[in-house]
């Protein structure tokens, strides 16, 4: 029963990452829009992320719980050394959500909007920060049971290269996935030329903060590299991302966007996969002590059997109304 | 500000607001349903636009009580790590329910928002009905893990360790049903009484006035009906705490000796010092019977616990006799109003009868806020009832307090700016006779 829910652990924050990400990249995109564009572009955001937004969030509650029903000594391993980051990355959570249902349902469109949008954009970028910031920090290395000064026990384990690397890192990749999403979506066509030449510099940017991450891990002596480098399975996926990346540079836009869509979320998936393949069963290591992996930090067995069947109730309602959401949204209106 | 004190008071203070959020997120859903309905049986177009209207409100507070409500589930962590250490995988049941049940709602909401137009119009409205049906289990799901800080129950506390877990038991504790029972009802009346509150107000300033005496009506008739359930099951829950938590009930009560033929004290100043309550009316016998049903049974004072184990009375006195007083005035204003149904009475054109229901706007929601003192308050010094102490459980970083502060204005702005714009949503609605169709569908 642990296999299950390890699974839906993995699934639940790898659907974050791609719905959640793709959501929080069309913030991202909407900074580094030219300002004579922002409406069209914002005007094609609301139509595609409209109905389906608050599903997307959701995978970050299921991991949530998951996490503290099932692996109780990381979620509070995390909250207590990572409490800053976390504490940050959840105004970012309440600044976007509730920015993006005011200024789609203020009744007035007048200069309000503006401090909606300011509010929308730049929580859309803090929070996936400080998301990645959390999970580059979980595996760094730095978080140590034993500290007891405070700097050590809650700002060390995260103002560190590696973690914000991965923070930036992150940020990339979720403009890379808006903006892949988005190409599909544009009606018109000056908004998909700018979202195309978006989306190659989100390539070129995931490509830059990917090195960061690797050359953070070698200055801050977290032991990746050698370890990826060695791994034939690690090294195969991170090729196949980087060729899926390549041809999605020259297809994008012009064509299938299915393919296009495949094949950014396989890019991500891929990257996930290499990490989590890379670090599992560890989920923190520590600087002293034992690493929590999800083994030795599961809850007691019967904990565990309940949280299987609760998740697998659960997807067997979740699943198919979330695929009909999303495949009704796709058609067009019976009726204008 | 202490680290302990700043912890419970964020806590407090995200709960409270995420409360009202989900009141009317669980709520609001049923109002809409029924003018939905209304509508598709007589296809008057004042239905298709309250129903509009609403949609609007439901989905800026589902939105809004979605983010507070993740917020929380990291703060558990954030504030009260060794709670979560021991607590997580016992009472974690209503919680994975709870996920599925609120991504349910969030998949119809998506739907019923988005959805004008596109699908039959009957499955349509029935994705609203979804939505109101999967809030109203998340919220009771939500109370049983509250249920089982009050009542632990589902494991062996044995040496400090936490053995023989049984999610299954932790749900099914003592003080879900009665709890459920309680904030499900107060739900209703809060947000019926709140949304007929303000269409009252704009019925009274002679706007549009066939869509909002519907609107009234809909409204008020779901949360006078609760509001009249609401005594039996406070009377429910009196009989259970008696049982359970003498100490609450004592602290609500004011009650420090403990005595057979017990007062039931309303009002009055408690003197913590001296152990008596200064200034209160008197009832003999009341607080045994209504306790234990029998005027000269015997009930538990504070002076049965060591004092390190009190709540804090007054805080929880105070809190329980706003509660019970606004619950009656509510009570009293649904009675009128059934009257004028019966008598067949068209107070709706009369300005004392909107009044009165506008000013009544905000009180079931102040009852709500302070019943839940009175339950959170109440249960002190405790987090998980006679087993765990809330100082024990509090995060050891320092500094909380600075934490306390930030999030205190994040929360002052978010409320601002929600009712900012619900005013500005209510001016639209009275300016034109009858919507556009909404925009949040045709884009």
């Amino acid at each position: 029963m642990l296999y299950v829910v390890i699974i839906f652990l993995c699934l639940s924050i790898l659907l974050y990452v791609i719905l959640g990400g793709a959501d929080f990249g069309a913030g991202i995109l909407e900074i580094v829009t030219p300002s004579s564009m922002r409406d069209k572009f914002r005007d094609t955001t609301y139509k595609t992320i409209g109905p389906i937004w608050e599903a997307n969030h959701m995978w970050l509650i299921i991991s949530i719980v998951i996490l503290f029903v099932g692996f109780p000594s990381i979620y509070t391993m995390l909250s207590v050394h990572l409490h800053i980051p976390l504490a940050l990355m959840l105004i970012g959570i309440i600044g976007r959500g509730t920015a993006f249902v005011f200024r789609h349902y203020d009744a007035y469109q007048d200069e309000m909007q503006k401090v909606y949008n300011l509010i929308f954009t730049y929580s859309s970028f803090i929070t996936p920060l400080f998301l990645g910031l959390t999970f580059g920090a979980a595996v760094g290395g730095e978080i140590d049971p034993e500290a007891n000064s405070f700097l050590g026990a809650y700002i060390q384990p995260w103002l560190n290269l590696f973690s914000i690397a991965v923070g930036l890192f992150t940020v990339a990749i979720c403009g890379f996935l808006a903006a892949v999403f988005l190409v599909g979506e544009a009606r018109k066509e000056e908004v998909q030329r700018l979202i195309i030449r978006k989306a190659k510099l989100f390539m070129v940017l995931t490509f830059v903060a990917g090195g960061l991450v690797f050359f953070a891990s070698i200055i801050d002596e977290v032991p990746l590299v050698d370890l990826i480098l060695t791994e034939w399975f690690t090294v195969g996926v991170l090729f196949l991302a980087t060729a899926a990346m390549i041809l999605l540079w020259f297809k994008l836009g012009r064509g299938d966007r299915k393919l296009d869509r495949f094949l950014g979320g396989f890019v991500v998936s891929a990257i996930l996969l290499a990490f989590g393949y890379h670090y599992y069963p560890d989920i923190i290591i520590v600087k002293s002590g034992e690493n929590l992996s999800l083994f030795n930090s599961a809850a007691p067995e019967k904990a565990i059997s309940s949280l299987a069947w609760a998740l697998m109730i659960g997807s067997l309602f979740i699943l198919p109304a979330l695929y009909y959401l999303l495949y009704s949204f796709q058609k067009p209106k019976l009726v204008e | 500000m202490d680290d302990l004190f700043a912890a419970r008071s964020q806590m407090a203070l995200s709960l409270g607001f995420h409360i009202i959020f989900a009141c009317i997120g669980m709520v609001m859903p049923f109002f809409m349903a029924t003018s939905h309905y209304k509508y598709l049986k007589t296809k008057d177009t004042v239905y298709m636009d309250l129903t509009k209207a609403w949609s609007k409100g439901v989905a800026i507070f589902f939105a809004t009580g979605a983010v507070s409500g993740t917020m929380l589930s990291f703060e558990l962590g954030l504030l009260w790590p060794e709670f979560m250490l021991h607590a997580g995988p016992i009472f974690g049941m209503p919680f994975s329910l709870e996920g599925t049940a609120f991504f349910i709602e969030a998949i119809a909401l998506g739907f019923f928002l988005y959805g004008w137009g596109r699908f039959n119009p009957w499955f349509h409205w029935f994705t609203g009905v979804i939505v109101g049906l999967s809030g109203l289990a998340s919220g009771i799901l939500v109370v049983a893990a509250n249920g089982w800080m009050n009542s632990p129950s589902g494991f062996d506390y044995v040496n400090g360790e936490f053995l023989n877990i049984d999610p299954i038991a932790a749900m099914f504790n003592e003080a879900w049903f009665t709890q459920a029972l309680h904030m499900t009802l107060a739900a209703f009346v809060a947000t019926g009484f709140a949304v007929a509150g303000i269409h009252a107000y704009l019925l009274m300033k002679g706007e549009n006035k066939a869509f909002h005496q519907k609107a009234f009506t809909i409204a008020l008739i779901f949360g006078a009906v609760a509001a009249v359930l609401q005594p039996i099951s406070g009377d429910i829950s009196a009989k259970d705490i008696a049982v359970r938590q003498p100490a609450k009930l004592a602290a609500m009560e004011a009650h420090y000796h403990t005595e057979e033929a017990a007062d039931l004290i309303i009002g009055g100043i408690p003197d913590e010092e001296a152990k008596e309550v200064n200034y209160a009316i008197k009832i003999p016998g009341a607080l045994s019977f209504l306790a234990h049903g029998d005027f000269d049974a015997e009930v538990i004072g504070l002076d049965q616990f060591p004092e390190e184990h009190h709540p804090p009375v007054t805080v929880t006195h105070f809190a329980f006799q706003i509660m019970v007083g606004l619950g009656m005035i509510l009570v009293g204003l649904s009675l009128l109003y059934f009257f004028s149904l019966w008598k067949k009475k068209n107070w709706l054109a009369q300005p004392w009868f909107l009044w009165l229901f506008a000013l009544a706007t905000p009180l079931g929601f102040i009852a709500v806020e302070a019943g839940w003192t009175v339950t959170e308050v109440g249960r002190q010094p405790w987090i998980i009832y006679e087993i765990m102490l809330t100082k024990d459980a509090v995060t050891p970083m320092p500094g909380i307090s600075y934490s306390f502060y930030i999030f205190t204005a994040i929360y002052l702005s978010l409320t601002a700016i929600v009712g900012f714009l619900l005013v500005r949503q209510i001016k639209a609605v009275s300016q034109k006779p009858t919507l556009t169709p909404s925009t949040s569908s045709d884009s």
